[in-house]
């Protein structure tokens, strides 16, 4: 490994939200039947968490597991962990057909944290983002305004956004406009 | 005149006074004003000129539906043309100006046109303009151009900025009169979640201004009860300023937010675009009440008599100090004794019933006031401003009984419902007799997708127009909206005390039987200019459907879209066409019911954020060289890379030379990558590909051509098998998405039994083609335990391992014809890489080139690009590409659309070379001419260009293109066209200019 980098290397923003760029992070695309047993000891094994219900994102040691579709899911974990983890679940999962391929560096991840951090998403998603339909480990694969994007929420409060590395400054921008004071809308909360 | 009364005015701060300026005089009003009540108070009854004849317009309502009062608001890049007064709230240092009048508002030479009212008759431009044909682009359309328009277009950029916001209910109310907030205290007392929008900046509508009693209490009392109660409620949001602008199927409503019009100096959006999704919407939108249609009933000071109570009652503010009340129903009354209470004159109500008024008619008749039943306004005398009417029988033709003088006429023609967001989705209309109105019929609501319809009209937007069955009818909408979404509601109805109002009478026409010579002055639409006489004279034509009387009148087509003016128009079609109104119907209500900002659809997407830029991880280097940047997709990608005085063409010509005699490097990490994996994917990629890729041993190379069920090609690229199962297919650049998208709906709707994953891994790499003789050094010099050697790498072949420090991924495949390595790290790599290899290749004089170098040096060696050589119409076998074509595969996309006879045949334009006789270049876009002209006079043709460069190699112009015939033309001289009706002789080559034997590539 050499001189990895970010999309835009820890750039943040201050609004009435707060808008930062995480940095690297490990992540790897899951493809199978996520109803077998081997697929969910595949999870376990390498992340110590269990298989994410629909639209929800679990938190384990070893990272954390969202659900992507009907047969994907996402695996976020360490940046420098990501190799060992796609070959441990590859292996895990050696006479499934399944694929398992390490997306760490197609991805920016932006933390977006503050009181009224549901409306900065709530005016680029087309999601409900109140605290009803929007609890602490709810994920979703969406879109923020023309681009692909999903978040989640953790149990801090803060939410996590990925998108794809190519339009990093475009989702910053999207969401650095999106929380500028003045623009509170004060329907969430 | 109009102006401020000592008293009133329940909605100002009269401690706050506000400096404003109208056609640059200065003038003062308070806070809470609207712009129309401060301009009134101010004596400003006139505000512009109507479009077609230009005659002097005032406000004539107290709300949204207002035709006249139209201003352009603000200066630079807060200037809008078209701002309605009556919905501008004023703020300090607001500054209009009036439209459509040149010199001056007071006076207008289009004015002229007022005096040839006869010469201008609905339909007048289809008439007029037909002939002589050639006069319609040189004489009308220039004087059309200058006259049209009302408000002038902005010069500046918007200085604002806007925003959309998705908000997901169980209740949208729409409306926050008494309708809408009795309707959300229903729904909200059941828990569901509501949302109530209220247009104005107040709660309440029109109720306080007309009084009456609710729960024993005065009902402005009980308003600000029912406020508090809401506020207080957790799953209610109240949200005034907030249009609701238009409902959509499944539930969507889109509510249009004013955040900062009335407060522009404050930070934060302007407007706000509400996307919300309910279960149930609550149309509490309130009425409209109607104009009448008397001789002059369109000069300034002649105003709905709702609006001059509520100018009165909410703004302290009188259109005028003698004021004619005209009536055909009882509610008109209100505002006879509201002026008389405030110490103003009215010298007479005239009431068109015969039989005259019930209760209200009696207060007033008690206060003074005196009543004239039967009776109406034959015309209304005055210019700029009213200063009398003249009264005559309602049942006669106008002739005169008295002249009063007075310098007001405060009209009514009764209540339509506003049923515009009850039919945007499709809900359906019933006439009502008794109102003589159209209201919605709850029998056929707009449906949702369980067939239960999803829209509840409330209150007066439903039909009752006293409030007790205001108030009764809401509370029941706001019950079934609760149940409608699996809620219990047990609000009851408060008691509303009743009034005795007599029935109303329609009146479409006053005096009834006005001859020519009223009608010609009896206005419909005030802000179009269309009058009783035209919507009569297209009639008589025969316009019968109400939509091309509309059309051809202009009837309801300005900014208000009708609202005061489609009932009246539409009767009077009905009477002239003697049908019944319902028969005759209305036009159709489309959102937005009040025009919305352009800024606020667009919401954030604008300058930075207008449309995503996809940068690669290596585009800040371009960035700093100062590349000359292409768009691709939504990519920018380096053109070339001129130096400071260079030209593009230098610069190209630089990068290719410094290529192909030592090395250059490209950014290639736009290129699609999908990795494509399982049992079955050979068997997938066979069916992808024109090849054979099942075939490939894993460590190879193959290129590859995708085509469509039709047979044409739509992409190109090379495959490299990873192992067994896996494989990973390149794209072309746009087309990465697209064919990861192709791909899985081939799996998941076609062969969904097939095992196969696939992932677009596009951007998870940067990759750089590493290109010329020298390539091989340049990477070796940068060590690792790669073995780059030609044995170690051969042609066609890919190795995973480490170059230097860096995790890569080598492909020996060429797209320039050199040796050429293509090599993929992981992007949060790609610009150390980038710069170790510009680093490592210095002493070979390393250059980045650009896409058009990357063009020219494929057209050297003949290959073709997508888009290029293809247009969607073009198939493998017209590039001579049938080595490409598997003959042992049973079947592959496209093959059976490549087996029809015309597909098949010798007889389409193919792939050739050309080189022009004297080293020029082929003009981009040139046909090859043939030898006659077609069914139109056009110069035959035979083939055209696809690729045309200067190519520095060769020191003279190349190109591929098709052409009959295609390499059997071999040696032929042909003509290319160009621009200037010349054509340019070139003769028919091999494609491959440059190194045919491959042998560059393979070293």
């Amino acid at each position: 490994m050499s001189k990895a980098v970010s999309a835009l290397e820890g750039a943040s923003f201050e609004g009435f939200a707060k808008v930062e760029e995480t940095g690297l992070r490990g992540m790897i695309t899951v493809r199978g039947d996520l109803d077998s047993k081997e697929m969910a000891e595949a999870v376990k094994a390498v992340n110590g968490a269990e298989m994410p219900a629909v639209r929800k994102i679990v938190h384990g040691e070893g990272g954390s597991v969202a659900w992507m579709s009907p047969d994907e899911l996402l695996v976020v974990c360490a940046y420098e962990e990501a190799d060992a983890k796609v070959a441990a679940m590859t292996e895990a999962l050696a006479g499934q057909h399944a694929l398992v391929v390490k997306v760490s560096d197609a991805r920016a991840v932006f933390r977006i944290s503050g009181e009224a951090a549901r409306e900065v998403i709530a005016k680029l998603a087309p999601v409900d983002m109140s605290p009803a339909a929007f609890p602490a480990g709810e994920f979703r694969r969406s879109r923020v305004a023309q681009v692909a994007a999903a978040f989640w929420l953790n149990e801090d409060g803060s939410f996590e956004m990925i998108c794809f590395r190519s339009v990093a400054q475009y989702v910053f921008d999207l969401l650095s406009i999106s929380s500028e004071r003045g623009g509170e809308v004060g329907f969430l909360n | 005149m109009s102006t401020r009364l000592a008293s009133g005015g329940r909605l100002l701060n009269k401690g706050k006074q506000l400096k404003f300026s109208f056609n640059g005089k200065q003038f003062t009003g308070y806070e809470g004003d609207s712009l129309a009540s401060a301009l009134l108070a101010n004596d400003q009854m006139m505000i512009g000129r109507s479009f077609k004849y230009h005659r002097p317009r005032g406000v004539v309502a107290s709300g949204s539906e207002e035709p006249n009062g139209l201003v352009n608001l603000g200066e630079g890049g807060k200037f809008e043309p078209n701002q309605r007064v009556t919905t501008t709230e004023l703020f300090d240092g607001l500054t209009c100006t009036s439209q459509n009048h040149w010199p001056s508002l007071e006076f207008d030479i289009g004015a002229i046109n007022n005096h040839m009212t006869r010469f201008f008759p609905a339909g007048f431009y289809y008439k007029t303009f037909m002939f002589p044909r050639f006069a319609w682009k040189h004489v009308f359309e220039p004087i059309v151009r200058q006259s049209a328009g009302l408000g002038k277009a902005p010069q500046d950029r918007d200085a604002d900025t806007y925003e959309h916001f998705y908000a997901f209910v169980d209740v949208v109310v729409i409306g926050g009169g008494i309708a809408g907030l009795q309707a959300a205290k229903a729904a909200g007392a059941s828990g569901a979640k509501v949302l109530l929008m209220e247009q104005t900046p107040h709660w309440g509508g029109r109720a306080p201004v007309d009084g009456g009693e609710v729960d024993g209490k005065p009902v402005a009392e009980y308003i600000d009860g029912l406020v508090a109660e809401l506020q207080a409620m957790d799953n209610v949001t109240m949200r005034n300023r907030m249009m609701g602008a238009g409902v959509y199927d499944h539930g969507y409503v889109l509510g249009y937010e004013r955040v900062n019009d009335h407060t522009p100096m404050n930070t934060g959006p302007r407007h706000r675009l509400w996307r919300i999704r309910t279960k149930q919407i609550i149309t509490a939108t309130g009425a409209i009440e109607r104009p009448l249609s008397f001789a002059g009933n369109d000069i300034p000071g002649v105003v709905l008599a709702s609006a001059v109570r509520d100018y009165a009652v909410d703004y302290g503010v009188s259109v005028g100090d003698r004021t004619v009340v005209v009536t055909n129903n009882d509610d008109a009354y209100r505002t006879a004794i509201a002026l008389k209470k405030a110490g103003l004159e009215v010298p007479v109500i005239l009431d068109a019933r015969a039989s005259g008024g019930g209760s209200l008619a009696d207060e007033a008749k008690a206060l003074g006031i005196r009543v004239e039943n039967g009776k109406g306004i034959a015309k209304v005398k005055g210019g700029k401003r009213v200063t009398g009417v003249v009264v005559c029988a309602q049942a006669g033709q106008g002739a005169m009984l008295e002249e009063i003088k007075c310098d007001a006429v405060a009209m009514s023609g009764g209540w339509s419902p506003v049923v515009h967001l009850w039919s945007h989705c499709g809900g359906k209309l019933i006439w009502d007799d008794a109102q003589a109105h159209f209201r919605p019929d709850a029998a056929r609501p707009p449906k949702g997708a369980n067939g239960e319809g999803f829209v509840i009209p409330a209150g007066s937007a439903n039909g009752p127009l006293e409030l007790a069955g205001v108030v009764a009818d809401a509370n029941a909408a706001g019950v079934a909206a609760a149940k409608a979404v699996g809620q219990d509601s047990s609000v009851a109805a408060p008691a509303v005390a009743e009034a005795a109002e007599a029935a109303m009478e329609p009146v479409w026409l006053m005096p009834q039987g006005a001859g020519p010579e009223l009608r010609i002055k009896a206005w419909l639409d005030y802000q179009n200019d269309v009058k009783v006489s035209d919507v009569r004279l297209a009639a008589q034509e025969g316009y019968e459907s109400v939509e091309h009387t509309k059309r051809y009148t202009t009837l309801g087509m300005a900014t208000d879209q009708g609202k005061l003016s489609n009932i009246n128009g539409l009767a009077t079609l009905a009477g002239q066409l003697n049908a019944p109104i319902p028969e005759v119907g209305t036009t159709t209500f489309r959102p937005p019911y009040t025009p919305i900002s352009m800024g606020s659809i667009a919401g954030e997407a604008r300058d930075a954020v207008f449309q995503p830029l996809r940068r690669t991880p290596i585009h800040a280097y371009h960035e700093d060289e100062k590349a000359f940047f292409e768009p691709v997709g939504h990519w920018r990608r380096p053109y070339c890379f001129p130096k400071a005085g260079e030209s593009h063409a230098d610069a190209v010509k630089r990068e290719i030379n410094q290529t192909r005699n030592s090395v250059g490097l490209l950014d290639a990490s736009t290129l699609g990558k999908i990795i494509v994996k399982g049992p079955d994917a050979g068997k997938f990629l066979d069916m992808m590909y024109t090849n054979m890729m099942s075939t490939l041993k894993p460590g190879k190379c193959r290129y590859g051509l995708m085509c469509n069920e039709n047979g044409f090609l739509i992409d190109d690229g090379v495959v490299a098998r990873i192992d067994e199962d896996t494989f990973l297919c390149h794209t072309t650049t746009g087309g990465a998405e697209r064919i990861h998208g192709w791909m899985e709906d081939w799996l998941q709707c076609e062969w969904w039994d097939w095992k196969v994953y696939t992932a677009n891994v596009t951007e998870q790499y940067a990759q750089i083609a590493v290109v010329g003789p020298n390539a091989r050094k340049v990477i070796e010099k940068l060590g690792g335990e790669m073995d780059v050697s030609k044995e170690g790498l051969a042609f066609m072949e890919w190795k995973d391992g480490k170059i230097g420090e860096f995790d890569a991924r080598a492909y020996r495949i060429s797209f320039s014809g050199e040796l050429s390595y293509e090599i993929a790290v992981p992007a949060s790599q790609g610009r150390a890489f980038w710069d170790a290899l510009m680093e490592a290749g210095a002493e070979f004089g390393i250059m980045p080139y650009g896409t058009e170098g990357l063009h020219v040096m494929r057209a050297e060696k003949g290959f073709i690009m997508i888009g290029d050589e293809t247009d969607g119409t073009v198939i493998p076998q017209d590039l001579n590409m049938q080595w490409a074509i598997s003959k042992k595969k049973e079947d592959f996309l496209g093959k059976r659309a490549q087996l029809r006879p015309f597909m098949a045949s010798d007889d389409r334009w193919k792939l050739a070379g050309f080189e022009t006789v004297d080293g020029s270049v082929i003009p981009d876009g040139a046909y090859i001419v043939g030898t006659g002209v077609n069914a139109n006079g056009q110069r035959n043709v035979q083939g055209r260009v696809t690729s045309t460069y200067y190519s520095p190699t060769l020191d003279r112009g190349i190109a591929m293109g098709l052409i009959d015939g295609g390499m059997k033309r071999l040696g032929d001289v042909v003509e290319f066209n160009k621009v200037d009706g010349s054509t340019v002789k070139a003769k028919v080559v091999d494609p491959v200019f440059y190194d045919k034997d491959g042998e560059k590539q393979n070293v």
